[in-house]
């Protein structure tokens, strides 16, 4: 799960994380209060949204005046930002962040994430922080430096003295980066991360380290511990029918093509995504009702293919196992009574009691096309 | 032959009370699989179908020489019973439990390192060895026994495929799930060498999907460590960037773990890939009848 910069800087202060003094409004009459709040500029306007790439987007502004400032908020609230992240539709802002600018003298980069390869934690720090980041992680690799921990022995001083000489600190800043370094590990563990990237971790002119920016994922299947974390999620910035989804706990993902699909398990999802395209098709979603559905979730999942206007054919491709076929049909039978299907829906069984899912689907009287197997399926969905 | 569990695996069912788990140690003893203990915390002394159930895992190792566990319980609970297992020494772990939080497994993971047991899973269908033994909640009736072995990161695909290898006459030694999370306790290439010295196994087909490096890695292996031949495919084509597709695993970042890498990679280290999932058995049986 993605969160908004201005929650992760939240959850930096509660570890006693530098970040610079800020604060988060949703409308426009908001603004002269917080001004006044922050005083002295410059001052830097920046957009909310979970897509990256904002400052390139025109999603932040550096204000040297207060009146800088208010035009800029009142801008950037409200507009639909492109990024390089959001799709060419874009994201609307909702909040923005205002914060007390910040004399720097040297701009870092610092991430700590899960590293599945080697089953640990790994911190990645380089010299070179700012917007051209991903370049540098392109061109210059070695400019980042990578290290490992073990989650079972946890982040130790010597760890933090390394990341801070390859950073090329010394002095006050030296310690200051060590302590918010173990801090910061102490987060991403406690409150499950998946990610933290902090792009910039500033020094400033005075010798204080601030965390400019702050990337917070957090793992969705540690929700259930953290209730505090949960209430950070905000379904405005997934699109309506995933948000919808997730309400019914299906997994599924728009992927704007015209051919809807409905699979138990993700990887035949994938695979039956990919056989639609292979089939000349674009496939509208991905969608797995996940092995123990009933027909209540078939049904919803069946109501969330039929609300994607882009839908003009369906295929529903199962492999009965914990999910039996003729608990499928059944759902599929009752959706299609209930909402009435406006597309061609092509039906492919096999497994555990596909024979008497094939005949309910045959005696409901209802428009289904069945298919024998998963080629007979491509076929049919070609000639949609 | 086999791999990892045949007749002579004795299981244990954590979390056997459990709906899930219940319905599945039937499935299981109907299979043929001898199911001789069960681990529900607070429930011990009970029988589930002539099943002796304990309070600790600790219990029924003492009590019934299990060697294999497969559990059930709930993802808040399910690395502590993981844990339990390791801790009571059982040979071989399988975790069917879907949404196990990843900062968990990371724990898990390397506290198996130092431990005598295999954990396959979590997310996985578990594994089943053909006409000897089923330790997981694969439907029993497509599989057939045989020389292929199979290895996957996903449930219903390996059914599919599964199916298609039982209907070209291609029976299988032992087909595993290995799971879909991003942290799962045995690789592809801890299954490919165990089947590279099964004396069972004559070919192999593995599953794959997108995100991770694990089939980049297992593809290596094949060129340099094995002499079977073995059969690839991996879903995921049109799958697109950073996004999760359904297994926690799944996702491709930055510009690594998609499918076309995955399969060039594959490709050149010798292994046949099908991209074909409507002919993969007829393209199973080319390569491994030639």
């Amino acid at each position: 799960m993605k969160i908004h910069e201005f929650q992760a800087k939240e959850l930096f202060r509660r570890y006693n994380i530098g970040v610079p003094e800020g604060r988060v409004i949703e409308n426009t009459a908001q603004v002269r209060k917080v001004l006044t709040d922050l005083g002295s500029p410059p001052l830097v306007v920046k957009a909310q949204i979970h897509a990256g790439g904002r400052g390139k987007g025109g999603g932040v502004k550096v204000c040297a005046t207060p009146a800088e400032a208010e035009k800029a908020a009142r801008q950037i609230l409200g507009m639909t930002l492109v990024t390089r992240q959001t799709g060419p539709q874009g994201q609307l802002v909702r909040r923005v962040l205002i914060e007390q600018g910040l004399d720097i003298s040297r701009e870092l980069y610092l991430a700590l994430l899960v590293d599945r390869d080697n089953s640990g934690i790994m911190i990645m720090a380089g010299t070179a922080g700012g917007v051209n980041i991903e370049k540098t992680a392109a061109r210059t690799p070695e400019k980042i430096i990578r290290i490992k921990i073990n989650p079972l022995e946890g982040i130790q001083p010597f760890h933090c003295r390394q990341a801070a000489f390859a950073l090329n600190l010394s002095g006050p800043v030296f310690k200051q980066f060590t302590v918010a370094l173990s801090r910061l590990y102490r987060l991403f563990v406690e409150c499950d991360c998946s990610l933290l990237e902090i792009n910039p971790l500033v020094v400033t002119n005075d010798e204080q380290l601030f965390a400019l920016d702050a990337k917070l994922d957090i793992d969705s299947n540690s929700l259930f511990r953290h209730a505090d974390l949960a209430a950070f999620y905000d379904k405005c910035e997934v699109d309506p029918l995933e948000a919808k989804a997730t309400e019914y706990k299906l997994n599924y993902i728009n992927l704007g093509g015209s051919i809807g699909n409905m699979v138990n398990g993700a990887g035949l999802a994938m695979a039956t995504m990919d056989l639609i395209k292979q089939a000349g098709a674009e496939p509208a979603n991905f969608l797995d009702v996940g092995g123990g559905a009933g027909a209540e979730m078939v049904e919803k999942g069946f109501q969330l293919i039929l609300a994607d206007k882009n839908v003009k054919g369906i295929l529903i491709n199962i492999f009965g196992g914990i999910l039996r076929c003729d608990v499928l049909a059944e759902g599929v039978a009752q959706a299609t009574r209930k909402s009435g299907v406006r597309v061609p829906v092509v039906v492919r069984m096999a497994g555990t009691n596909a024979e008497q899912g094939r005949r309910i689907l045959a005696d409901s009287g209802l428009n289904l096309i069945t298919a024998t197997d998963l080629g007979d399926a491509a076929r049919k969905i070609a000639s949609i | 032959m086999s791999i990892f569990i045949n007749q002579d695996t004795r299981l244990l069912v954590q979390g056997i009370t459990g709906n899930e788990g219940g319905f599945h140690t039937r499935q299981c003893q109907e299979y043929g699989t001898k199911v001789v203990a069960g681990v529900t915390p607070g429930k011990g002394g009970l029988k589930i179908d002539n099943v002796p159930v304990f309070n600790t895992v600790s219990e029924a190792v003492a009590t019934t020489g299990v060697n294999c566990s497969l559990i059930f319980v709930p993802p808040p609970f399910a690395a502590d019973a993981i844990l339990e297992a390791i801790a009571g020494d059982i040979q071989l772990i399988v975790a069917v439990t879907e949404g196990i939080p990843v900062m968990d497994m990371l724990q898990v993971k390397n506290l198996l390192v130092t431990s005598k047991s295999r954990l396959i899973g979590p997310n996985c269908p578990g594994l089943i060895s053909p006409g000897q033994c089923k330790v997981g909640i694969m439907p029993g009736s497509i599989h057939l026994p045989g020389s292929i072995g199979v290895i996957s990161r996903s449930g219903t695909l390996t059914y599919e495929v599964v199916d298609q290898l039982t209907k070209e006459g291609l029976g299988q030694s032992t087909c595993l799930g290995i799971g879909g999370d991003p942290v799962v306790g045995t690789s592809f290439i801890d299954c490919l060498s165990a089947f590279e010295n099964d004396s069972g196994t004559s070919g192999i087909v593995m599953v794959g999907e997108i995100g991770g490096t694990a089939e980049e890695e297992a593809a290596r292996f094949i060129r340099d460590k094995m002499s079977k031949p073995v059969v690839g495919f991996i879903a995921g084509l049109t799958a697109p960037p950073g996004r999760r597709m359904g297994h926690a695993g799944a996702i491709i970042s930055g510009g690594r773990g998609t499918a076309t890498e995955k399969i060039n990679i594959m490709r050149e280290c010798g292994i046949q890939v099908c991209e074909d999932l409507v002919n993969f058995g007829k393209f199973c049986r080319s390569v491994f009848r030639c």
